[in-house]
């Protein structure tokens, strides 16, 4: 059990070194630096989608605008305010606290209106805030914010990826997380007994919005600039995607679902616009054998699986003993 | 006086259209309880389809009159079997399983669709060729054009087509049935599966003929024009009462109203998106069922 304890740590230590190591030296080729930076990022942000639409339950479609609030707060600061690079998790983590706030505003109409209808009103959210930021000037416009200082590196990813996930895992297993998913089963019965909905409703949107700030600062930093178009439709389907692929109110399905649409979009990519139709049916064919996810509502456990598989082996055992003292 | 009838003429030819959308939504919403995604993208097949359509009866005939019916009439029975199509492949597995993998399925049909155009006829931008003769009327100040007229009387007509027939007909009352109850329904006998196909079905036709008047007023389309109505005839959809056929008409004519209203009071027009979805959020809000919606009653 110490041993246990003590390996998590540890394993952290050595992932941050070896980032680093990554992220300084060149070791490895760019590309694939890039695509492991992909990954980090969404699924840092498939987790804070998830725990609206996964643990809380609640079909919500405002993580693109969440996420242009995170990314737009923390690139002004970045390019005027905190210029020296080494205040730039400082930039995420204020990028990420407006998000938190614009997290705080959309869970407000969530206590009244429930399922499609709240649906289309974060989806008015992000479109509102797409418009608001296309008819910005100071904030460049249509055209977007460009010279965000590149400081988003393969380290500071796994950092922030570490702790969110830390962060997520701690969540759920506090109390506040049984009243999520409380809510999520029944609200009704969860406010019978004694569940406060209001104050959880606004906790995990919070959290959630907190979360795609952070996806959304570190995107802006490794593209260097962003526009108000990469908030559109595209990032609404491709969050949607991600989170239903891997699996609803999931931590490591929101991993898997991130890496292998990230991976899937790029591996495809020769192929020009026929990668999209190749994925799309990928997705429908996926969605109809696994109609929540590759694993939805389950976490991917090396040791529990290993058990269940001697455990098989075991009783198989135990059957031809007793077949054969027959 | 002559600005705001003429603007008055606007609001009712795109309300007409937003209406029409919007009801193939909200009529698969109510039968399935499926938000599709991919009508949109449907939208987008049928106005091509409409195109090349038109330009080979053009080719045929010179009444464009004539053009304009076979046009419509062939385009909305095709995209009425793909839409069935669709249905059967893709969303006819899922039945049973949570309504999010479904809304996830729409969503790749709608980007199946729109990339298969884009693979196939290519991104550039196309017009669809005039059918309506080019007739302007004056009435006082107020100039409005043929084609206005035949969007608001089309789409009248269809509307009071599909009212009858939900009223009427032993296939209406069946998919009212079914709205109401499904369960129930298919213990009176009423082929769940036949239903849903019918929804489908209506709803891509009428689509297509919304593409076939959007097309009027608007010629020019691409295979990215989907999204853009997509979204709008959800919000329409939405701003009704979801589920709710004359909710939807009611909600394409409001988003109509503030699509036209908005730039006249406002000094920029391109905040029109924003007014349109603080109306909408601020509507659900005050009713949080759209405005013809049912409250659902929720229980333990």
């Amino acid at each position: 059990m110490r041993v246990k304890n003590f390996a998590t740590p540890l394993l952290v230590v050595i992932g941050i070194a070896i980032t680093f190591a990554l992220s300084y030296y060149g070791l490895v080729n760019a590309y694939y630096l890039q695509i492991a930076q992909y990954v980090g990022i969404y699924t840092i942000m498939v987790l804070g989608i998830n725990l609206v639409n996964g643990y809380l339950g609640i079909f919500s479609l405002g993580h693109a605008g969440i996420m242009a609030v995170g990314a737009y707060t923390s690139g002004l600061l970045s390019k005027y305010v905190l210029t020296d690079p080494a205040l730039f998790p400082l930039c995420i983590l204020l990028g990420a606290t407006a998000a938190l706030i614009s997290g705080f505003v959309i869970s407000i109409p969530s206590f009244k209106v429930r399922g499609d209808y709240l649906a289309i009103i974060t989806l008015g959210f992000t479109l509102i805030l797409k418009s608001l930021l296309q008819n910005m000037e100071f904030v460049g416009g249509a055209r977007g914010l460009r010279n965000i200082p590149g400081n988003t590196n393969i380290m500071w990813v796994f950092i922030w990826l570490v702790i969110a996930i830390a962060a997520v895992r701690l969540f759920i297993n506090s109390k506040y997380g049984r009243s999520t998913m409380a809510i999520r089963e029944d609200e009704i019965a969860a406010e019978l007994v004694s569940v406060n909905i209001k104050k959880t409703k606004i906790v995990v949107f919070g959290f959630s919005a907190f979360l795609i700030g952070v996806s959304g600062g570190l995107l802006s930093h490794l593209l260097s600039y962003t526009n108000p178009n990469t908030f559109g439709y595209a990032m609404i389907a491709e969050g949607l995607i991600m989170v239903y692929l891997g699996g609803m109110a999931s931590i490591s399905g929101s991993f898997l679902g991130a890496a292998l649409w990230t991976l899937l979009v790029e591996i495809l990519r020769p192929l020009g616009v026929w990668r999209w139709i190749v994925g799309a049916v990928l997705l429908i064919i996926i969605m109809i054998f696994r109609p929540s996810g590759l694993l939805g509502g389950r976490e991917l456990n090396i040791g529990a699986f290993l058990r269940q598989i001697t455990r098989r082996d075991s009783a198989k055992a135990a059957l031809e003993v007793a077949n054969g003292g027959k | 006086m002559g600005v705001l009838l003429q603007q008055a003429v606007n609001l009712l030819q795109l309300g007409s259209i937003y209406a029409l959308l919007a009801i193939g939504f909200s009529m698969v919403y109510g039968i399935v309880g499926l938000v599709n995604f991919a009508h949109g993208d449907i939208f987008m097949v049928a106005t091509y389809l409409l195109f090349f359509l038109a330009t080979w009866l053009f080719s045929m005939t010179s009444s464009s009159f004539a053009v304009l019916l076979a046009s419509t009439a062939l385009a909305a029975a095709a995209i009425g079997l793909l839409a069935m199509i669709i249905e059967r492949v893709a969303y006819k597995p899922l039945r049973g399983a949570p309504k999010v993998s479904l809304v996830v399925t729409s969503l790749a049909v709608g980007l199946l669709l729109q990339h298969l155009v884009l693979e196939f006829l290519g991104p550039n931008s196309q017009r669809v060729p005039r059918m309506v003769p080019d007739i302007k009327f004056t009435v006082g100040t107020v100039n409005f054009e043929f084609y206005q007229i035949l969007i608001i009387l089309f789409a009248l007509f269809i509307m009071l087509l599909l009212n009858q027939f939900i009223r009427r007909t032993r296939t209406g009352v069946a998919m009212r049935a079914v709205s109401q109850d499904a369960t129930a329904a298919s213990l009176m006998g009423i082929s769940k599966d036949f239903i849903i196909s019918v929804a489908f079905v209506i709803g891509a036709a009428i689509a297509t003929v919304g593409a076939s008047l959007y097309g009027m007023a608007y010629p020019i389309f691409d295979p990215y024009i989907g999204q853009m109505i997509n979204w709008w005839s959800f919000t329409a959809a939405v701003l009704g009462g979801i589920g709710n056929i004359r909710g939807a008409v009611l909600g394409g004519f409001l988003l109509a109203a503030v699509m036209v209203i908005s730039p006249m009071v406002l000094p920029v027009s391109s905040y029109r998106d924003i007014v349109a979805f603080s109306v909408l959020i601020l509507v659900l809000l005050v009713k949080p069922s759209g405005l013809l919606g049912k409250r659902s009653i929720q229980k333990v």
